[in-house]
């Protein structure tokens, strides 16, 4: 099923529209103004400024980065292993979950676990994930993937979540927000001493000093990266920061963009396993860091897009975003951002109509704490897919017969004229146009309003008192230099 | 001070009375204005839709037509928007057309910011009564910054009351080509606009392109709103005019 079709589904949808509905009115959109404004706006676009060039200057030598985070990494008895793929990354973590007899896994939040399958892959394997984040396990027990990646589950209503946790709780259905998180908190509580391996994301990683790090509102990714034995980070390779104070510049932009708060309840940083003298930690813990897809973009003209520090910010002012939701994008990364991701990551023919759900507004790379060019990148991609012959014959032949034409300034004159003509019989006495041939993905949601005037601009002009000047004829246009 | 008037491809076609009106408010500023005969489209369709030969072209032959031009003048922040951001763009392999496309790019602008940032006098003073409401379009607010100058030139009309809508700076949902390729998400996005406007109190919603203004203005009439007007900012500042 494709977007078109998806979104279709989601604008019918009455629960999920007013479920979005309350996202935009309550959401993270205000929580960033205020945020940014309390910082001072100007700071704030310098910040970005900084934030942008951190992560290009990370990029640029991003091989050098890696070999920097990992000899860091394994200097303080961490294991730094490399996937290509989300299935290598899979069969990596079954690999370690056998080597040290793991029966349940517990996850705190990790976009790229969902990029490379990582639950169904454990359980393929016997092992039983249970994911921890509020919203991810409320996914894990409605057996849906996320609509947003930092919130996950806004596309459900208090309503919808009740029902669920009374169906596997077994306990009496709790219709207050605080009951129904202790409920779950107690549920996860058990979860949480039992499990023997503890999967986390990576917001960053460090290569001044191999240290992984998750930036959280919730107490669970502590404890999914403390209690068990066994604690393994599995991220995108581009994560990597050269420094500290480049990671505390991205932290103060990473949290404002995602949901105003000038920092978050918890930030993690994760140095290698339990030391000697640590009275808690993991007794091993391995770092995946996965391509799929990544270097593919490094060097080219979507490199801009690896900068991303995945705040969410370009969804959140996206408005095909918060018409449709999240789950209208098909894959992992919803919004502007996904339209750019998912082509990129599982093929331009996988995807194509992505990159033209879109408006091109812009909303989303003003939002953006570092400065991806957006728009600029989605248009890129629908040039690429017009390269590729990927675009529907008609749309093409479309376009290009409307370029021929407006090259022909007297034919386009008279195509014109007849158009307007055509126009305003169909608009009939009001003006309006209820039915477009060949534009009912007009008409259905909207009237055309037909031309105002029987004539083109300019053939009024044309009639004005003075002689239209054509600056094209040599002689005038000597006689009109500056 | 001479001026070029691209009017451009929406406007001549689907409501002239705009051309006209920049016409009449640039003459008034003081303007000598000349409308190159052969204009046609600018060439953003085929930019959008990823075609970029097509885009080329049409980019090409507007160059040329406004090369004698010390100002480039355009009622619309969209196409305005393609020629200062994108013209580059599209010539970034070309050294020499490049040359001439930043140099476009520097004496193009969106009519409103030339009135009150170029021209040396302002328009005589226009009368409108009534409440209306500014929508910013995409392009001419966060490629051009088209902001303040609008509503600084609004506030001298006499008459006429500004009243802001919630959510001014957000997408009505036209798009272009989108608002025909995903005509439902544009309509329902048209529709979240439209609620603002009505919310707003205004008895017009003014704005600076005229193809949000037809998908505004489309989505109204279908929701049963027969009054509310749908004006060009250049209509309001210039009065009635021929078209």
């Amino acid at each position: 099923m494709h977007f078109k079709a998806r979104s279709g589904e989601a604008l019918a949808d009455a629960t999920l529209q007013a479920n979005l509905r309350k996202f935009q009115s309550t959401g993270f959109t205000a929580l960033r103004a205020r945020a940014v404004a309390e910082f001072g706006p100007q700071l704030f676009e310098a910040l970005r400024g900084e934030g942008a060039a951190i992560r290009d200057r990370s990029l640029e030598s991003l091989d050098a980065w890696l070999e920097r985070f990992e000899a860091e990494a394994v200097r303080r008895g961490a294991t730094v292993l490399f996937a290509e793929t989300g299935a290598e990354a899979c069969e990596l973590l079954v690999e370690i979950c056998r080597r040290h007899g793991v029966r349940k896994a517990i996850k705190s939040k990790s976009m790229l676990s969902e990029e490379a399958g990582v639950n169904e892959a454990l359980a393929a394997n016997g092992i039983t994930p249970v994911e921890t984040d509020l919203g991810e396990y409320i996914l894990q027990l409605a057996g849906e993937p996320p609509s947003h990646i930092i919130a996950p589950a806004l596309h459900k209503s208090k309503e919808e979540v009740a029902g669920l946790f009374e169906a596997h709780h077994h306990a009496p259905r709790k219709d207050d927000i605080p009951r129904m998180t202790r409920e779950a908190r107690e549920v996860l509580r058990e979860h949480f001493l039992s499990a023997d391996l503890g999967i986390s994301g990576g917001n960053f990683l460090i290569a001044e000093t191999g240290s992984g790090v998750i930036v959280t509102n919730e107490g669970n990714g502590r404890m999914v990266t403390t209690l068990p034995r066994v604690h393994v980070c599995i991220t995108g390779i581009e994560k990597v920061l050269p420094t500290l104070e480049d990671f505390s510049t991205l932290l103060r932009l990473l949290t404002r963009s995602a949901t105003g708060q000038a920092i978050s309840n918890y930030v993690s940083l994760f140095t290698g396993p339990r030391a000697r003298q640590d009275r808690d930690g993991p007794e091993h813990m391995v770092f995946i860091l996965v391509d799929a897809g990544r270097t593919n973009l490094v060097g080219g003209g979507m490199q801009e897009m690896l900068r991303c520090i995945r705040c969410g910010a370009c969804m959140n002012h996206c408005p095909v975003y918060r018409a449709v939701g999240g789950h209208s994008y098909g894959w992992v990364y919803p919004g502007p951002m996904g339209s750019v991701l998912t082509p990129s990551y599982i093929g331009l023919e996988n995807a194509l109509d992505l990159p033209h759900a879109a408006t091109l507004c812009g909303a989303c790379s003003v939002a953006c704490p570092v400065k991806i060019p957006l728009p600029e990148l989605l248009r890129k991609l629908r040039e690429k897919q017009v390269d590729r012959g990927l675009r529907p014959r008609s749309e093409r032949a479309a376009i290009r017969l409307w370029a021929w034409t407006a090259r022909r300034p007297r034919l386009y004159a008279l195509a014109t004229a007849v158009a307007v003509r055509f126009l305003r019989i169909l608009g009939g006495r009001n003006g309006m146009i209820v039915a477009l041939p060949f534009g009912r993905e007009w008409t259905n949601g909207r009237v055309f309003p037909a031309p105002r005037s029987s004539r083109t601009f300019r053939s009024l002009y044309a009639t004005r008192a003075r002689p239209l000047v054509n600056y094209n004829q040599p002689a005038l246009r000597k006689r009109n230099q500056r | 001070m001479r001026v070029g008037l691209f009017v451009t491809c929406l406007v001549d076609l689907m409501r002239p009375s705009i051309g006209m009106a920049a016409l009449k408010l640039l003459e008034d500023a003081g303007c000598e204005v000349t409308v190159p005969a052969m204009q046609t489209c600018c060439g953003q369709p085929g930019w959008n839709s990823g075609d970029r030969k097509s885009a080329r072209s049409l980019a090409e032959k507007l160059i040329a037509e406004f090369e004698d031009c010390r100002y480039v003048v355009v009622p619309s922040g969209s196409c305005t928007g393609m020629i200062r951001t994108h013209f580059p763009e599209v010539f970034e392999e070309e050294p020499a057309l490049l040359s001439k496309a930043r140099g476009l790019a520097e004496r193009t602008y969106e009519l409103t910011e030339f009135l009150t940032e170029v021209a040396k006098r302002t328009p005589g003073p226009a009368s409108f009564n009534g409440t209306v409401t500014y929508h910013d379009s995409c392009s001419g607010l966060r490629e051009i910054g088209v902001k303040a100058q609008p509503r600084q030139l609004l506030a001298k009309v006499a008459g006429l009351k500004l009243v802001e809508m919630e959510e001014c700076e957000t997408c009505c949902g036209f798009g272009g080509t989108f608002s025909i390729k995903y005509g439902e998400i544009s309509s329902a996005m048209a529709e979240k606009k439209c609620a603002n406007i009505e919310a707003s109190g205004a008895q017009a919603v003014v704005l600076g392109d005229l193809g949000c203004m037809l998908n505004i203005e489309g989505r109204l009439r279908r929701r049963g709103d027969a009054k509310t007007r749908v004006l060009h900012v250049a209509e309001v500042l210039a009065g009635p005019t021929e078209g």
